[in-house]
């Protein structure tokens, strides 16, 4: 792609935290319009890291920062950035502090700039398209686990981002609420970079996917669907495999 | 703890304006910290009960709410009795207690058990979002609302992870005694509690500037006054007028 239409343009990134070690060592990565692109890595690789960095929460000790085609290093730089990225945060609780769902989702179109009316405006339509109607009035730190992650989202898409960089949005929640998110998330026309590792999940939401591996990306190229003995959810109940029935050995059938 | 349990019903003092109510808490508990008559102080115990009685409230959830403020008050019993001069009473080898202090020591008891009676009434029936923004309205300093609002979203969560690492020391057999290893766990305990505070605040912060933050709050909604919440304040504020007679007057003797 064009180097002028990359959404996201990083080049021979360096950083490390002060007195650790290097966590990304000369980190490239583009995205381009409409990508939507996954992030896997070990624990500790420096994937939230590379998500902080975009967002200018912090700064690489070396390298070049392009975001929609512009060079970003101060701070007012990354507000313009802040406008159009939005980041979600792997705890829910570090971005919900609105005591009520309206006002944590309309806090951000408000910091824009929106006159009170259109940002509860937004934040409706917002929580509507999510299917969060009548959560308006709910107190934040009282939603569920998988509430509070689809508000979550709700107070980032509501800035009407160009671009989206989701922090492991599935981990820890139950199997509806993941594929609710997958749901929304192949809904968008946004381009997106998500940290994963539930490879599922991955393949299902995304057109590729990189490694994080010491300090550095690579694309897995070599991916190839296959099957894997699994086990769904609630056991016997919900059991209903209609082509490999009699291939189940060991396990009676209920009628 | 922080369920806001008197927080959910329909009286009058439901629904009375929360800016309102902070004024009168103020007020009263002004007039009443100074009050030192019987009469007035009786007078307050009056208003107290009647602000208690108009929300309907249980007296049962009340009853443990002062149990837990009197066990403060019971460390005043044990110091104000010895330390106030006057005429003895009883010794306790070298401690005398004095009349004066025990009668220093029943004012203040009474004093603070009516005042928080009042404020039991008053402010736990509005929730803490809405004192916060009655605060700004009432143009108390931001930063302070701030402050105070932050404190409470995140004492929540900070419980949690109290009781997480509480649950962590339980799994591993962990039993509180009188010792080094007690002492050292706790020391570890609240050390961490102190350091993930800390890490939480700076991601709450992070998040909030991803979405634009530039240290405004804004508010959604606005009260609006009813000719009921001012017949309600204008009866309040004759309540504590007549405190105040009472105390500085000479009407009854």
């Amino acid at each position: 792609m064009d180097e002028n239409h990359l959404l996201i343009n990083l080049k021979d990134i360096h950083f490390s935290y002060p007195g650790g070690r290097e966590v990304l060592k000369g980190l490239s990565f583009s995205l381009g319009q409409g990508e939507k692109v996954g992030l896997m890595g070990p624990n500790g690789s420096g994937k939230t890291t590379l998500f902080h960095l975009i967002m200018g929460l912090l700064k690489p000790q070396h390298g070049k920062i392009e975001i929609f085609g512009q060079p970003v290093e101060e701070e007012k730089d990354f507000v313009e950035v802040r406008r159009k990225v939005g980041l979600l945060f792997q705890d829910p609780d570090d971005q919900l502090f609105s005591p009520t769902v309206l006002e944590d989702v309309a806090f951000g179109p408000l910091n824009q700039g929106k006159s009170v009316e259109e940002a509860k405006e937004i934040a409706r339509e917002t929580l509507k398209a999510l299917g969060l109607s009548g959560f308006e009035q709910r107190v934040t730190y009282r939603l569920s686990g998988g509430e509070k992650r689809l508000v979550s989202l709700a107070t980032v898409l509501a800035m009407q981002p160009k671009v989206l960089l989701l922090d492991e949005p599935t981990t820890g929640l139950d199997q509806e609420t993941t594929e609710r998110i997958i749901e929304i998330l192949k809904g968008l026309k946004l381009a997106y970079v998500f940290i994963s590792h539930n490879m599922d999940f991955m393949l299902q939401a995304t057109d590729k996917i990189y490694g994080l591996l010491e300090g550095r990306l690579a694309l897995e190229e070599e991916m190839v669907p296959h099957t894997h003995v699994h086990v769904h959810g609630y056991g016997r109940l919900s059991h209903t495999h209609t082509t490999s029935d009699d291939f189940r050995p060991g396990i009676e059938r209920d009628k | 703890m922080f369920n806001e349990v008197f927080t959910e019903g329909d009286s009058l003092l439901h629904k009375f304006d929360p800016r309102f109510k902070i004024v009168i808490a103020a007020v009263f508990t002004l007039v009443l910290a100074l009050s030192s008559r019987w009469c007035a102080l009786f007078a307050g115990l009056l208003f107290s009960l009647s602000i208690l009685v108009m929300g309907k409230l249980p007296v049962k959830g009340i009853c443990i709410r002062l149990v837990m403020v009197n066990g403060l008050i019971l460390f005043l019993w044990l110091l104000l009795p010895f330390s106030v001069r006057g005429e003895a009473i009883f010794s306790l080898g070298p401690l005398t207690a004095t009349r004066e202090g025990v009668r220093y020591a029943t004012l203040l008891t009474v004093r603070s058990n009516i005042i928080i009676l009042a404020l039991i009434g008053l402010l736990s029936t509005t929730t803490v979002f809405n004192l916060g923004r009655a605060m700004v309205d009432l143009k108390v300093p931001r930063k302070m609302v701030q402050l105070f609002f932050f404190t409470y979203r995140y004492l929540h969560v900070i419980q949690l992870e109290y009781e997480r690492l509480t649950n962590a020391l339980k799994i591993r057999g962990f039993q509180p005694k009188t010792s080094m290893h007690t002492y050292k766990t706790y020391a570890y305990l609240v050390g961490m509690l102190l350091v993930k505070s800390y890490d939480r605040s700076e991601r709450v912060r992070k998040a909030m500037i991803c979405r634009g933050f530039k240290g405004r709050f804004y508010n959604l909604t606005e009260f609006h006054l009813g000719y009921r919440d001012l017949l309600l304040v204008s009866l309040m504020l004759l309540g504590v007028a007549a405190i105040g007679l009472l105390q500085w007057t000479r009407i009854i003797y």
